[in-house]
């Protein structure tokens, strides 16, 4: 096994510099970067810019899928953040929209993490409620129509630039390193790793798996609730209707490409937003390279397809079957 | 805790909520609603009995609404533009979505991964399949699809029960005598219950795998092709989300989610009450539709709540008798 994957990671880095290249093939101006009005611009920043929802989903989706898992609902959160930051954005000021939007996620990483923690429901269940009823909630709240604002504290959010770089593309490297100090600086990792091994050997050995399960799903809603926030941002507006739609699809993708196993119990932060990426240089290629956008879910089916098959129990028993045939020839 | 409990309850909301909804607008009880309510929903009683099935064997499939929207492009484009007749067509895509889920059973059971994330390959396969064929709107005007439509036994009171109505009722009626009366039934239960003994027992766990699957894309099919009629054209876009709604359905129909209980007859009863829903906003008026998606969740909470009590209530005992041994 360990003769054919040297280590994690490296899969997922070596198809992200294959698709880069066949993006360069496609467009030879994709990495072409240029400064203009103190912001980088450029195919490549595009990718991050574009990139950053998906990115922050898979934030807070790794961690859930971690403890075995799984968040539906992070597209309707997204949703309903979007519909709060935006319905808010000119009428208060940034600090108040922010933490009306964040609260709203964090509101709707509670009941998840309530229903699946203290209710014992299945995960996909007991998201799959918040995921049909969110969009619901998300046109009450802006009332059926796409409300639009002005904002340009908001607005900054969604284009401004720190020191050249997109603010979106700043909130995430953040949250990562945010999230990554939180759960690798401390025990946290490993705990929520072993609720996802083994929930009742670890609440046998002093895990509160409980706190564990809440605190996963409770920053899930706060990292979709940045996505929805940035997201509206982006388009000085919030569409309940099409905000989010199926984002939730691409961030478990993300977090599977990123090697993360859906049976929990081992994960990795850096990788899942890798995979976000890679979805991201895949669309944009496909975008660059003038076929129709609908070519992107024909593409992504068959990349789900092939991680699936390499991480296949019974194809790595298949591949250690054959490293073991190689040591015996060696 | 046989699987009745929850069918009842699904009923006795179906009948509450129909009794309440015609005291506020009288006319809602009257066989006119009653038939349009059922060729409305045709589609999803159709394609929620497949996943009756699906979730029973303790699985779950994302595709459908994809197969359904993949169906309706295919019979579109073979009818009108490559000239084939219709039956043909029928019988081709009814082929390749059985095959379809098939394929996605073999893959389920040969490399042993979980069902939600191989049927969400399957659902972009087929929406991307379907986009593929065309990505416009491609109207059918073949004679059989007229004569379809025209259709309908007329019901005392003016209520008409169409042919898609008619087809979907047989379905329902026939999956629930599949899932009841016959071994390949009891087998769909006892994978649901505990795979592993289920495969000490003698079960072709990786045949029922492929089956199951199959018989949830196969019905799609035939709902795609109902969802054809009921509109009379083809579109790459339609029936999005309609997975949700379905599973929804099944929920609310007192199936249990994790497998190994649950019922045709309720998942019936899901459906209507979805529709019933929906109606009742459009007799309102003033409601609008995202008030449907926000009770299908309050509905879909208070019966996974539910079934969640029933599970802890049956398990006392034991947990009781468990302490007077030891």
């Amino acid at each position: 096994m360990t003769a054919l994957l040297p280590r994690r990671g490296l899969a997922q880095i070596l198809a992200l510099i294959v698709i880069l290249a066949v993006d360069r093939v496609v467009s030879p101006q994709f990495f072409d970067l240029r400064l203009q009005d103190g912001r980088l611009f450029g195919s490549l920043i595009d990718v991050l810019n574009r990139g950053t929802p998906v990115a922050l989903l898979s934030l807070g989706m790794v961690l859930v899928i971690a403890t075995r898992g799984i968040d539906l609902s992070v597209g309707a959160v997204m949703a309903i953040s979007g519909a709060i930051a935006a319905s808010l954005a000119d009428s208060h000021g940034l600090p108040v929209v922010l933490a009306a939007a964040l609260g709203a996620g964090l509101v709707c990483g509670l009941w998840n993490g309530f229903l699946v923690s203290v209710l014992g429901m299945q995960p996909i269940v007991a998201t799959l409620i918040l995921m049909v009823a969110g969009r619901g909630i998300a046109q009450l709240i802006t009332e059926g129509r796409i409300v639009t604002f002005s904002s340009p504290d908001l607005v900054w959010l969604g284009n401004g630039s720190i020191l050249g770089v997109p603010v979106p593309v700043a909130i995430a490297l953040g949250m990562l390193i945010l999230t990554g100090a939180v759960v690798r600086g401390s025990a946290l990792g490993l705990l929520i790793e072993a609720t996802g091994g083994n929930a009742r050997a670890s609440e046998l050995a002093g895990v509160g798996t409980r706190a564990m399960i809440l605190a996963v799903y409770v920053w899930c809603g706060v990292c979709a609730a940045l996505a929805g926030v940035i997201a509206a941002a982006d388009i000085m507006g919030a569409d309940a209707n099409n905000a989010g739609l199926w984002l939730e699809l691409d961030a478990i993708l993300a977090v599977v490409i990123g090697g993360t196993s859906l049976f929990g119990g081992r994960f990795s932060l850096v990788l899942a937003v890798l995979g976000a990426l890679i979805i991201q240089t895949m669309n944009t290629g496909i975008l660059l390279s003038g076929y129709p956008p609908e070519f992107n879910l024909l593409v992504k089916a068959v990349v789900v397809l092939a991680v699936l098959l390499l991480q296949s129990p019974k194809l790595s028993g298949f591949s250690g079957v054959v490293a073991r045939l190689r040591r015996a020839k060696a | 805790m046989k699987g009745l409990p929850p069918v009842l309850i699904t009923a006795i909301v179906l009948v509450l909520g129909f009794a309440l909804c015609a005291v506020q607008f009288p006319n809602i009880a009257s066989t006119r609603v009653v038939g349009n309510l059922l060729t409305d929903n045709a589609f999803l009683g159709i394609v929620a009995t497949g996943m009756t099935f699906v979730i029973i064997s303790g699985g779950i499939d994302l595709s459908v609404g994809s197969v359904i929207g993949f169906t309706t492009v295919f019979v579109a484009l073979a009818i009108e533009r490559w000239g084939v007749p219709p039956l043909v067509a029928f019988v081709a895509i009814l082929v390749l979505s059985a095959g379809f889920g098939a394929a996605m059973g073999a893959v389920i059971h040969v490399f042993d991964l979980p069902p939600f994330i191989v049927t969400l390959a399957g659902m972009f396969l087929a929406r991307g399949a379907s986009f593929l064929l065309s990505t416009e709107s491609v109207p059918i005007t073949a004679p059989i699809y007229s004569t379809v439509s025209d259709f309908a036994l007329r019901l005392p009171g003016g209520g008409r029960l169409t042919a898609i109505a008619i087809i979907m009722l047989a379905i329902v009626i026939g999956g629930a005598l599949l899932l009841t009366l016959t071994r390949f039934g009891a087998n769909v239960y006892a994978l649901g219950g505990n795979r592993v003994a289920a495969n000490l027992m003698g079960v072709a766990v990786g045949r029922m795998t492929v089956r199951i699957y199959m018989l949830s894309s196969l019905l799609a099919g035939i709902a795609g092709i109902v969802f054809s009629f009921y509109t009379s054209a083809g579109y790459s876009l339609s029936a999005v989300g309609v997975e949700l709604d379905t599973i929804a359905a099944v929920v609310i129909g007192g199936t249990l989610l994790t497998g190994g209980q649950g019922s045709v007859i309720g998942t019936f009863l899901g459906v209507l009450i979805q529709g019933l829903i929906q109606t009742y906003i459009n007799f309102d008026g003033t409601l609008s539709s995202w008030w449907t998606k926000i009770a299908t969740g309050v509905l879909l909470f208070a019966f996974i709540a539910l079934q969640q009590a029933l599970v802890a209530l049956a398990r006392r005992p034991v947990a009781k008798s468990a302490g007077a041994a030891s």
